[in-house]
């Protein structure tokens, strides 16, 4: 590492530095998604579900959303199930979301605030 | 120089800015008790005798290490101040071996006298104390745990004046020890044997080896032949012990005193100390003359010649091979005068006087055995011998005056000078001076070289060739003239090193002042300018014009550096560690 | 590529390090890279939690799941469970963290509620060891701005507003400490930093250096651009490997990020730290005794005039602060002094660190503001006194400081009230005491400690507190004399107003503030030979109690000695010749037949 010559370096790699701890910062500011990770999940595919996400919000550099994961809620034919909950508003949940869904959730509902009411999950 | 004015028990005193509260005080003639203090040497505020009150201050403060400060007002004896002098005190006694009577500080002791003038009648606080824990595997220095009061008055000497440092305090809280590292012997240690820290010990936690029950059977066995010889520095510093002033001279005495305590022959170091200039000074020229090692540096002081072969050893070919004038006189003793009285030399028993704790280490090295017996049997410093005549009942103000023995009783004004630092430079120069221009030396009183500044440096013009010559006394003075030799920093040809401050009269067997009379006068100048007025009062001033010195080598040695003379009167020395080799 | 959806954070700090968290952190990584999960879940060591008694812990980030005691046989579990498949794993989670419906968030919890955590802002945050994540969370943003925009005076002034006085003991102004170093003439100034915590118990710097050592190197280096120092020295003891350790890293760090070294930040501004290690004596802590000690020499303390500032490290100007003293300062320059000093009361600013120990349900590691009152740091925070036994007293200050009883709960923590109290704030111990401690007892604690610790320079420090003690050791042993009470007040007395240094001036507090508040415990030992406590071996014997004892023999089982006897199922006896007091039957005895008489 070669030595910071000034200030505006060292705010340089403060940016650059701050994905590093930022998991651990003010998650309760920031947009959880979770995707359900119970064992009917896995097998419809959330880990793949759950990584289109992941790749979705690096490629875009979101810093304000964390993703975590949640065990069966009992809708297993909906799997795999993603939460998405904005701070302060109501939890939007999507069924059967999978790789492509999940890349589009991330760029219509938590960048555009766009929920997509075809795949929220139906009133039963 | 800027001033200060504070108030001290209500009295205003202006004193230098800098000053302590302790010395503003004392300008004052207002007493403040200390116990820790030695002046100049050990000033870090540990014994808390000398608090004060200060207004404005929340603890009691230690007058010996506060600054004074504009308007301070100070209070030296509130009934806060006295009680707490009292229970530090009574604390220092609480852990004190209180065997007073018994103690070589008996009636000399500041804790003793301390505790009369606060008046402590009892101790409140009693309680465990340290057992007694000798250390006398030296032969110069006795050490007594159980006594220390851990002034450290001992270790700042050590440390500073000396620049040697072997003691130091060990462990911590109540089990606090002054020792060397490890609590090693000082036997083990790089000691130099100089007893400095006696002299510093404000009590009887340090001691020099008492030697004077073999001096006393000696004395008591009829098939002994007793000699005694007394340095130079005895004349000037005796006096002291039975209430003479310091500096009183007591030359006349001492043979009287010594013939009444039993000696067969009272002879004078002084004579040997010629011998040693005659000695000394040739091999000077010779170095000199062709190419030998220099700058050389004297020999005489034991102290001295342990430290350069402890931290200097780089440096023992500068050192003159002569042996010191005590342990020429041993074997001059032990051969030419045995055999000039026909007494068998296995018979003689030699006992030194001597100011120095030093000096009977010297006496014990195994190469001080040239004559096929050691030199000098037992050496005894002023103190031991004071003790001796105080036993026997001999008052030496009383005594008339008497004269030393001949031959060896005989001196000159320049052994006498080997008292006072410069001295041993003085008495070669005046004698070297001669020897090479074969012309009488006008003025002989070499006063640069003279006096208590601690490095003294001149060049002398010796018929056209310039001698430098320095004289350093106190190790830490030593340090620093051998330092600038070993840099290359100083060229000099020839060098007086004494170990102890003012050179012999201020030797670690010499007499004990306390603190109080330390700070109002310099006992070692005072000493010092008793032994030049000896010097002047002598009809002869130069070794080479003592007789009986003439007559050693018409019948004896031949000439100096000659063979015999190299195998009595010269030694050789060793390298030694730092450390303990483990 | 790497897109870390969870952190595990692991507290590698020393109390979860001497619980195992070596292993667990081990069994974490090796657990997540068997399960293919390193791409996307990343474990990271961190500094203290606080809650060290629960220790190894274990902080699971976005969640926030605070799991405590695992143990490597736990991971697999953690990692299939909450990592896989988003659930908590329930019986490892800190007890208060589970409400019904979700995870309380960990600022919700009793524990850390009522504290604020300023100084260890970064500790179970950030990874210790990487400079980045210092950064990250705004390192060296408070020296860019000293040194780009405020001039070493304005430095001083903030701190002075600030109202920041010094967490290692005596409570001085740290900004007048600054501007008189400031002000003392010299071309060389050093800047040194206090880290020989020796009170017993104590472990609030060692938590910081472990945690955030990177906050000290920033302070230190504001601290020097203020002074004019180019130089610091930090003085930690050797008996904190891990601290040292993370502080030789962070040094390196710095210095190859150019944070340390000459020209930092190209503002022309040169200053470099070095190590020293100290070997463990607690007077070392006392500031003249540290610089002799960095110095080389004995470590003693020496009487001051002249102060560090004037004279310190090898006789030039010198500031001596301690690390939680610094680690304050980095925040004061972000935000502001008026920030800092909104925090706490009007003459203790900001927040304290309290390392809460003996007889408390959380012992551990907390920061509160000023002012909070030690019912709240005991009850609300601590979680109270285990077995339902009664709340004696607390001991702040260490061995300098004194006992505070029950009578004092509602005082507000601050420099002054405690010392009105007769203790002190000190770096920050707090020892809480039950029904069951001996308050004779306890000040023998302490005065053994300050004895064996004084330097043995002055005589009221080597053997007034010898005396003390001496007289603290017959009183328990039941041999106390009519009188020694007011012979143990006269001693203190002088050794608080003669000793040399501050170690040896208030090492008479702990005896001083327990006679003041429990004399009646003094009296009982000396006039009735009893310990009300039970704990002074000497005045009490064990003896069964006839009605209680069923004869189950299990006491004669636990007795090391055989002292006990009796038929099975009849009741038994103790032989008081046997009996060596260790208090193993009256722990084990079902039916409470064990008496302390």
């Amino acid at each position: 590492m070669a030595a910071i010559k000034s200030i505006e370096e060292l705010e340089k790699i403060r940016e650059q530095a701050k994905d590093l701890i930022n998991l651990r910062k003010d998650n309760e500011t920031k947009t959880r998604v979770v995707v359900g990770m119970g064992t009917c999940g896995i097998a419809a595919g959330a880990r793949q579900t759950m990584l289109a996400i992941l790749d979705e919000l690096k490629k875009r550099n979101l810093d304000n959303v964390i993703v975590t994961e949640t065990g069966c809620i009992g809708l297993c034919k909906f799997e795999p199930l993603v939460d998405v909950i904005k701070p302060n508003q109501p939890k939007v949940t999507y069924v059967n979301v999978n790789e492509d869904k999940a890349r589009q959730i991330v760029v219509k509902h938590i960048i555009n605030n766009q929920i997509i009411d075809d795949w929220v999950i139906p009133n039963i | 120089m800027e001033m200060v004015t504070l108030t001290i028990d209500g009295q205003k005193v202006e004193v230098p800015k800098g000053s302590t509260v302790l010395e503003a005080a004392h300008k004052a003639n207002i007493k403040i008790p200390t116990l820790c203090f030695l002046k100049g040497i050990n000033e870090i505020g540990a014994c808390r005798m000398c608090v004060v009150e200060v207004k404005g201050a929340r603890a009691l403060q230690a007058s010996c290490v506060l600054p004074v400060s504009e308007g301070m007002e100070v209070i030296t004896n509130s009934p806060a101040v006295r009680e707490s002098r009292k229970v530090t005190l009574e604390l220092l006694l609480s852990d004190h071996n209180l065997e007073c009577p018994t103690c070589v500080r008996n009636l000399n002791c500041e804790l003793q006298k301390l505790s009369e003038e606060l008046g402590i009648k009892s101790i409140r606080y009693p309680g465990e104390k340290h057992a007694p824990k000798y250390d006398d595997f030296s032969p110069s220095i006795v050490r007594d745990a159980s006594k220390c009061i851990l002034c450290r008055r001992c270790v700042s000497t050590c440390h500073k004046v000396q620049g040697v440092g072997v003691i130091s305090p060990n462990h911590r809280g109540f089990n606090t020890v002054i020792a060397p590292a490890f609590d090693m012997s000082l036997a083990e240690v790089a000691c130099v044997n100089c007893g400095q820290c006696i002299l510093a010990c404000p009590v009887g936690a340090l001691k020099e080896k008492d030697d004077t029950d073999k001096v006393w059977q000696a004395l008591a066995d009829p098939d002994k032949h007793v000699i005694v010889q007394t340095a130079p520095a005895i004349r000037v510093s005796l006096g002291e012990e039975f209430g003479e002033g310091v500096g009183t001279i007591v030359t006349k005495k001492l043979p009287a005193a010594l013939r009444r305590l039993g000696f067969d022959k009272v002879f004078d170091t002084n004579f040997a100390a010629d011998l040693t200039i005659m000695e000394e000074g040739n091999e000077f020229l010779k170095r000199l003359k062709h190419g030998g090692k220099l700058p050389l540096i004297t020999s005489c002081s034991p102290g001295w010649i342990k430290f350069c072969e402890h931290y200097y050893p780089e440096l023992l070919d500068n050192l003159s091979t002569c042996k010191s004038p005590q342990q020429m006189f041993g074997a001059v003793a032990k051969t030419y005068y045995a055999e000039k009285m026909g007494i068998d030399p296995s018979k003689i028993f030699v006992v030194s006087i001597m100011p120095c704790t030093a000096k009977k280490f010297e006496a014990q090295r195994p190469e001080m055995n040239s004559s096929g017996y050691q030199d000098v049997d037992v050496a005894l410093t002023t103190r031991e011998l004071s003790r001796m005549l105080k036993e026997a009942g001999i008052d030496l103000s009383k005594l008339p005056d008497e004269e030393f023995d001949d031959p060896l009783g005989i001196s000159t004004g320049a052994g006498a000078i080997f008292g006072a630092t410069g001295g041993v430079m003085e008495a070669a120069l005046r004698t070297v001076y001669e020897v090479v221009t074969g012309k009488e030396l006008q003025n002989i009183e070499f006063t640069e070289v003279r006096g208590v500044e601690g490095i003294k440096e001149a060049t002398i013009d010796i018929d056209g060739t310039r001698v430098n010559v320095a004289v350093a006394h106190g190790l830490s003075n030593a340090r620093k003239v051998l330092d600038r030799v070993k840099s290359g920093e100083a060229n000099y040809h020839f060098i007086e090193i004494m170990c102890c401050p003012g050179g012999c009269v201020g030797g670690g067997g010499q007499p004990i002042l306390s603190a109080e009379e330390r700070w109002d006068m310099d006992y070692r100048e005072e000493r010092g300018k008793a032994i030049y007025e000896v010097d002047r009062s002598m009809k002869l001033r130069k070794s080479h014009e003592n007789p009986a010195v003439q007559t050693l080598y018409k019948e004896f040695l031949g000439k100096p550096l000659s063979e015999k003379s190299h195998q009595l009167l010269h030694t050789h020395y060793t390298k030694r560690p730092l450390y303990p080799e483990v | 590529m790497e897109i870390y959806r969870a952190h595990v954070l692991v507290c590698k700090g020393t109390g979860c390090t001497a619980s195992g968290s070596e292993n667990v952190m081990d069994a974490f990584q090796k657990e997540i890279d068997k399960r293919g999960l390193s791409k996307e879940v990343r474990v990271v060591q961190t500094g203290c939690l606080g809650l060290c008694e629960l220790g190894p812990n274990v902080l699971i980030y976005p969640e926030g799941s605070y799991y405590c005691r695992v143990k490597p046989e736990d991971v697999p579990e953690i990692v299939e469970e909450h990592l896989i498949k988003g659930r908590i794993v329930e019986r490892l989670l800190y007890k208060e963290h589970l409400t019904e419906e979700r995870l309380r968030a960990l600022t919700d919890i009793d524990f850390y509620k009522k504290q604020k955590r300023i100084v260890l802002r970064n500790c179970g945050l950030i990874n210790p060891e990487l400079i980045e994540e210092y950064i990250a969370n705004d390192g060296y943003k408070a020296l860019a701005k000293v040194l780009t925009q405020m001039t070493p005076q304005q430095v001083i002034d903030e701190v002075k507003k600030s109202g920041l006085r010094g967490r290692g003991g005596g409570g001085f102004p740290t900004g007048v400490k600054w501007q008189f170093a400031a002000d003392a003439k010299g071309d060389i100034k050093y800047v040194v930093c206090n880290a020989d915590e020796g009170d017993p118990g104590a472990f609030m710097d060692r938590s910081v250096l472990e945690g955030d050592p990177h906050s000290v190197l920033e302070a230190m280096e504001i601290a020097g651009y203020a002074i004019g120092a180019s130089e610091g020295y930090i003085y930690v003891r050797a008996e904190y490997p891990i601290a040292v350790k993370r502080l030789e890293i962070a040094i390196n760090q710095a210095r190859e990020h150019g944070l340390l070294g000459k020209n930092i930040l190209g503002t022309g501004f040169n200053f470099d730290i070095f190590l020293r290690l100290g070997s463990g004596a607690f007077v070392c802590g006392e500031e003249t005794a540290l610089l002799a000690s960095i110095e080389g020499r004995r470590g003693e303390p020496r009487p001051r005039p002249p102060f560090p500032a004037n004279q310190g490290l090898w006789g030039k100007p010198t500031i001596i602060n301690n690390v939680e003293t610094y680690a304050n300062i980095p925040m004061i320059i972000l935000k502001g002094a008026d920030w800092f000093a909104s925090i706490g009361t009007e003459k203790s600013k900001g927040t304290k660190v309290f390392a809460v120990g003996g007889k408390i349900n959380n012992t551990g590691l907390v920061e509160i503001p000023m002012g909070t009152t030690l019912r709240e740091v005991i009850y609300e925070i601590g979680g109270g006194i285990p077995n339902g036994k009664k709340f004696k007293a607390v001991q702040t200050g260490g061995p300098s400081g004194g006992c505070i009883p029950a009578s004092l709960l509602d005082m507000p923590i601050e420099y002054d009230t405690l010392v009105q109290a007769g203790s002190m704030m000190g770096s920050g111990g707090m020892i809480v005491m039950d029904e069951d401690n001996c308050m004779v007892d306890i000040a023998k604690f302490f005065l053994t400690f300050t004895q064996d610790e004084s330097c043995g320079k002055c005589p009221p420090c080597r053997i007034g507190t010898k005396r003390m003690l001496e007289i603290l050791e017959r009183i328990t042993n039941g041999e106390g004399r009519e009188g020694d009470i007011e012979l143990l007040e006269n001693l203190a007395k002088s050794i608080k107003a003669s000793a040399l240094c501050g170690l040896g001036q208030t090492a008479p507090n702990p005896v001083l503030s327990t006679i003041r508040y429990f004399r009646d415990e003094y009296e009982a030992h000396i006039k009735e030979k009893r310990c009300p406590a039970g704990a002074c071996k000497a005045l009490i014997h064990y003896e069964v109690v006839a009605d209680k004892c069923r004869g189950c023999s299990l006491c004669v089982k636990v007795c090391p000695t055989g002292a006990i006897s009796g038929e099975r199922k009849q009741p038994h006896v103790i032989d008081q010749e046997k009996c060596i007091k260790c208090n193993s039957c009256y722990d084990r005895c079902p039916f409470g037949a064990i008496t302390k008489v």
